[in-house]
């Protein structure tokens, strides 16, 4: 059975790009799909905060 | 000289993002220094250190952008800050898409996603990884600083499920011909590789490229995959896919020598792997603990791409000659003009691969370097930023990269380093490198050109000369134009080659040549 990665190297990158936003853009003129996603840090970058959250979620 | 600053709560942008601001504002008329950063711990005591500080810097958090302006007079400074958006967004609604701030809209949005492409601070980055296997999708993580407990649990479930891990500190693939990350524009073919490191990868895939044939994938696994902490999960998931793969007629493995028992466990798969396998380990120095096996070892990457070459085609592309009469008439001319106490080499390297390679080629000439990234039997550089006899740093490394974009993006600190290096008498040669691709700098060589004349100078001024030689990376299809980028490092008066080893190799020759002593005859 073709594995995910199979999957990938048979259609090509459908990307999700989250972070730097030039490798959006570097993909797409490529002709790539690609969705950026406007990452923030969670919580307001609070780490124990972050923590907190990932305890309740 | 006035200073000023301006906090935007809540605005969170991208590292390269800011860096090309900080740039944008830096060159404004009367403007003297400025910064664009968000408002974390490190940052914070950045702009401590150049005399920024306050109640409302020490209260930023990571979420908040915090734009920093020097300038010569307060009617420069004022009219800087109160108007920043020209700055932050000239080319506005060239965005991408509708804002999407969360995973579970960018599935909703592109429900037929099958590869995350993540590149947030190392310390969310394990946990934006996961969201996204979580979610069945493959994961290339550009994200550097994820700790190794991390990795080893994102891979483990990612294997279990089918999917790969590319990374942490990924910096290239190609899939199907399209790169992510920092990769180049080279031709399909039949030539799959799978690489530890991003910059090896980049040479391999366009050395093959220049020999005239193509690349079916390129797979990254990050840095520290074959280590027997990770056990080369990534390389194994990747080697299964290319040897299913239908257009992979040849595999080849990049990486430096693995870990004892993961190399005696990648040494057997090979063994049962149905396609030509060429292996190069750099800085290994032993045969594969398994015997016979069907594998093509390669002391570098260019007989790397030489034997995947000769395999998928059957004819091998041109040996490299070093001792050739062109090159050695190269070589005198380089060194004719030097004084007799300039003995050293130099690298300042954006490539990790490429200073770790240098080190190799210099070590079999016998030349003993110093480096912040030493290779047994070399030695440690005491202070990453001072040189010390033959050295050879890597400028990707941590020492250098902390709250700064990496050197393939940023010239500045390289730019830094080469004036430095001029400061020195008994330097004779500068080994640079210069990579083109998607995402690279757009005009490396034109961005440290005017540094290398400015050194060339200054040891002609001492009586001297300076020789500087470089490596390129690239393909005429880059979007940097290798023909082009050849040519400025030319008209600076740097001796170019086509790849890392061939000018290590050269710097090797000339090093060798002036410890006989024979100078300018």
């Amino acid at each position: 059975m073709a594995s995910k990665l199979d999957e990938l190297l048979e259609q090509g990158p459908i990307a999700i790009n989250i972070g730097v936003q030039d490798f959006a853009e570097s993909l797409q003129n490529q002709g790539a799909e690609v969705v950026q996603v406007n990452w923030a840090p969670p919580a307001g970058g609070d780490p124990e905060l972050i923590e907190l959250l990932e305890q309740l979620l | 000289m006035t200073t000023g600053y301006i906090i935007r709560k809540n605005e969170y942008h991208d590292s390269v993002f800011l860096m090309r601001v900080g740039r944008r504002l830096s060159e404004h008329k009367g403007v003297l220094q400025a910064a664009a950063l968000m408002g974390t711990e490190k940052n914070k005591g950045l702009l401590a250190e150049i005399g920024v500080s306050g109640a409302e810097i020490s209260a930023a958090t990571p979420n908040d952008l915090i734009l920093a302006v020097q300038a010569e007079n307060q009617q420069t400074l004022t009219a800087v800050l109160e108007n920043i958006d020209p700055w932050l967004h000239p080319d506005a609604g060239r965005a991408i898409r509708p804002a999407i701030r969360t995973l579970d809209e960018a599935i909703a949005h592109q429900p037929h996603s099958n590869v995350a492409v993540i590149s947030v601070p190392g310390a969310y980055a394990a946990r934006e990884a996961q969201k996204t296997l979580e979610h069945g999708l493959n994961v290339f993580l550009f994200s550097g600083n994820v700790p190794v407990e991390s990795e080893l649990a994102l891979k483990e479930y990612a294997r279990e499920r089918g999917l790969i891990v590319m990374g942490p500190d990924c910096g290239t693939a190609i899939i199907r011909g399209i790169g992510i990350g920092f990769a180049n524009v080279v031709r399909r073919g039949p030539i799959g590789v799978i690489g530890a490191s991003g910059t090896g990868m980049q040479e391999f895939t366009t050395l093959v490229h220049r020999a005239g044939t193509g690349i079916s994938h390129a797979i990254g696994t990050g840095s520290r995959d074959l280590s027997d902490a990770i056990r080369g999960i990534s390389f194994l998931s990747a080697l299964d896919a290319l040897e299913s793969d239908a257009q992979s007629e040849v595999i080849v493995i990049l990486s430096k020598p693995p870990g004892a028992q993961t190399l005696e466990m990648l040494a057997a798969r090979i063994l049962r792997c149905r396609k030509p396998v060429v292996a190069c380990f750099l800085g290994l120095r032993k045969d594969l603990p398994v015997a016979n096996i069907p594998y093509y070892p390669a002391r570098n990457l260019d007989e790397a791409a030489g034997l995947a070459v000769q395999i998928a085609t059957g004819n091998p592309p041109p040996c490299f000659q070093v001792n050739s009469p062109e090159l050695g008439a190269l070589i005198r001319g380089e060194r004719s003009g030097m004084m007799p106490q300039q003995k050293y080499i130099r690298g300042i390297f954006a490539g990790g691969t490429f200073c770790y390679q240098a080190q190799q080629i210099l070590q079999d000439d016998g030349i003993v370097v110093n480096s912040n990234a030493p290779l047994e039997g070399n030695r440690q550089l005491f202070d990453p930023m001072r040189s010390v006899e033959h050295t050879l740093v890597d400028m990707g490394a941590d020492d250098f990269t902390a709250a700064r974009p990496h050197p393939m993006i940023d010239p500045s600190l390289r730019r830094e380093r080469i004036l430095a290096e001029a400061q020195d008498p008994q330097v004779a040669v500068l080994l640079l490198d210069f990579i083109l691709g998607f995402n690279s700098s757009a005009d490396p060589a034109g961005e440290l050109a005017p540094a290398i004349v400015e050194a060339k100078d200054k040891a002609r001024r001492r009586g001297g000369y300076l020789s500087v030689v470089a490596s390129l990376c690239g393909t005429e299809e880059d979007p940097q134009g290798l023909e082009q980028q050849v040519k400025r490092l030319e008209e600076a008066g740097v001796v170019v080659f086509p790849s890392s080893a061939r000018a290590a190799m050269f710097c090797a020759r000339v090093a060798t040549k002036l410890r006989e002593g024979s100078y300018g005859e």
